[in-house]
């Protein structure tokens, strides 16, 4: 499907494994569902969901790693990647999956891109199917979505401190209570 | 019925929700929150009362917080969460091939459904053929766990509004299910049954005889049901025109599934976007107009009949496979067979790297999504080319369907919260994650 120019605030279109993710400046990404929605048919946002890319790629290139004093034979030659991922342009994607109910079930990942502390239009307005899906990735990956009429915490207790899929969140569990570690 | 059911390619829903269309009841302020009206909020009449989290007709640990006005529903908002058990960043720190045991446990009702679509997600990024006879047994065992799920909603719908003997008879049926999966998979509940690149074992004798029985007696059972229900004045009068989701509101909040189909819109991912081998059985996708309470526990019904036939058409196919190939023959993913560990120096090798280091999947992002019990569920992977996920994420139908109960609850009595809050049949393993 062509006429992803037209999309308010269009940045970049790519193809892979029979999908299509249409990148979109992070100010217009509610212009750009409206028009999805209006325009193109895209009744349906199954789906929103943030990835946090901190640390992408950190894992090295796989194979033995030369050093002064020959195959450094210290760091095991499968710890890290065949060939290192394509760099991300900010530190959070933040992607809407769109369907159209119609012939052949049409979807589009709208996807847009923003680093800690920056802020994303709400779509709630677009979809209302947004509201829980928005707040559920300000729970757990702490995006803030401006125009949402409730943004709280949905998953985790009201009282919680940070952002457990962020990649820096620890793993490791909480504190038991009454047990000697405390 | 009215003008919404989908008739072909050329359609589209006046589905605008700003400024509010014609006729929505999606609550104005928040989409999810029935506030109570301007002119009850200082009434001294208003009691506000919480429901659940632990309750028994809340399936599962749910907290509706409601507003009465003495018997009528004002006020409504549902509070998820309790069930919060970090999967997808658990699963981030897993190997690919021990995640396929946590999807599972996330819909714990519909679980060979979710199990399949992470699969089907990790051979998309794979690239992965998966053979036949495993397609057509993900399918069968699909089908069963679709039937398994709905005989779960309409035991403990049925049984919520007073009908106990409902309960007994669908748990009857669902015993021969979790008995068919024990007999192909060795596991009741949560069978880790499919690998990714085919199954994890071969399909045992004896499977397909004791699936026939089945399937020649679910039909039957389903006439049970209906003689105990469809004519059951007090079921009746207690679901029809209770908790009505009209097909714009549906479709604006997200819903997928039967919810959807109840609402009159003819949808349904096995058909409209066919997976695994969806495109070569012959099935029907059950509609129904009105979207009440009613007619979700129509579509469930159907629903079943259809899988009974889905799982007929299986039968008869895989019974041709007889000693066909169940796993992909990929030795960078799928483990080697068990025998030639003793013999293969090779074989013990991949073995090794496999279970210790898991294999790699190339960089790149996927959304997979199948037709589960529930909807549409939908899972999210991103892969920087290592071992394990970077990011999960699974659309759970559950969770979108508890998104409508603030809309379903306008003019709803205190009773009929427990048929609507049952009929949205969401499972909170699913909604809460």
């Amino acid at each position: 499907m062509s006429g992803w120019e037209d999309l308010p605030g269009h940045v970049s279109t790519r193809e892979a494994r029979g999908e299509t993710t249409v990148t979109v400046e992070t100010g217009r990404i509610r212009d750009a569902c409206l028009y999805a929605r209006d325009e193109l048919g895209f009744d349906v946002c199954v789906d929103v969901v943030a990835t946090d890319y901190l640390g992408w790629g950190g894992a090295g290139v796989s194979g033995y790693i030369g050093t002064a004093g020959g195959r450094d034979i210290i760091h095991p030659a499968t710890q890290g990647l065949q060939s290192l991922p394509e760099l991300k342009p900010k530190r959070f994607s933040l992607s809407y999956h769109l369907l159209a109910l119609k012939h052949g079930a049409p979807r589009v990942r709208l996807q847009c891109w923003i680093d800690e502390g920056e802020h994303v239009p709400s779509v709630v307005s677009v979809w209302p199917t947004c509201d829980w899906h928005e707040r559920e990735q300000h729970d757990l990956m702490g995006v803030v979505f401006d125009g949402h009429p409730n943004l709280s915490r949905i998953l985790m207790p009201e009282d919680w401190d940070g952002h457990p899929l962020r990649k820096d969140y620890p793993i490791g569990g909480e504190p038991v209570r009454f047990s000697d570690a405390e | 019925m009215s003008a919404t059911t989908y008739t072909g390619r050329t359609r589209r829903w006046p589905i605008a929700f700003e400024p509010p269309y014609e006729g929505s009841r999606i609550p104005q302020r928040v989409p999810t929150i029935l506030d109570v009206p301007q002119e009850l909020r200082e009434s001294d009449d208003i009691f506000q009362i919480n429901f659940g989290p632990n309750h028994p007709s809340t399936h599962g640990v749910l907290r509706l917080i409601v507003d009465l006005n003495g018997e009528e529903v004002v006020g409504l908002s549902a509070v998820i969460g309790y069930l919060h058990t970090g999967f997808e960043k658990t699963m981030e720190t897993k190997t690919y091939w021990k995640c396929v045991t946590y999807p599972e446990r996330i819909d714990y009702v519909g679980y060979q459904n979710n199990e399949l679509v992470f699969a089907l997600a990790v051979e998309k990024l794979l690239e992965l053929e998966v053979p036949e006879k495993a397609t057509w047994m993900r399918m069968l065992l699909c089908e069963l766990n679709r039937i398994h799920s709905h005989l779960v909603f309409l035991g403990t719908s049925a049984l919520e509004l007073g009908a106990i003997s409902m309960f007994w008879y669908c748990f009857r049926e669902r015993e021969q299910i979790l008995d068919l999966f024990e007999l192909a998979t060795g596991q009741r509940m949560h069978t880790r049954y499919f690998q990714i690149g085919g199954l994890a074992e071969d399909i045992p004798v004896g499977f397909y005889p004791e699936c026939r029985k089945f399937v020649e007696w679910m039909p039957h059972a389903l006439d049970d049901y209906l003689a105990l229900l469809d004519r059951n004045q007090i079921w009746l009068e207690r679901t029809r025109g209770v908790g009505s989701l009209s097909a714009h509101d549906a479709i604006a909040l997200g819903q997928t599934g039967p919810n959807l189909r109840a609402s009159g819109v003819d949808w349904d991912l096995r058909r409209d976007q066919p997976y695994l081998a969806y495109e070569q059985v012959d099935f029907q996708v059950p509609v129904y107009p009105n979207g009440d309470v009613y007619d979700r526990y129509r579509v469930r019904m159907d629903e079943m009949a259809e899988s009974t036939r889905i799982v007929r058409q299986c039968l008869d196919r895989l019974e041709r496979m007889e000693g066909w190939p169940w796993i992909a023959d990929d030795r960078k993913v799928v483990l080697p067979p068990r025998e030639e560990l003793h013999t293969s120096m090779e074989s013990l090798i991949h073995h090794f790297k496999i279970v210790t280091e898991g294999f790699r999947v190339p960089e790149g992002e996927v959304y997979a999504a199948i037709e589960s019990p529930r909807g549409e569920s939908g899972c999210y992977l991103v892969s920087d080319g290592g071992p394990k996920p970077w990011r999960v994420h699974f659309r759970a139908p559950s969770f979108v369907a508890l998104e409508a109960t603030a809309t379903c609850m306008h003019d709803a009595l205190v009773a009929d919260l427990i048929a609507i809050v049952g009929s949205l049949d969401a499972v909170m393993g699913d909604t809460d994650r």
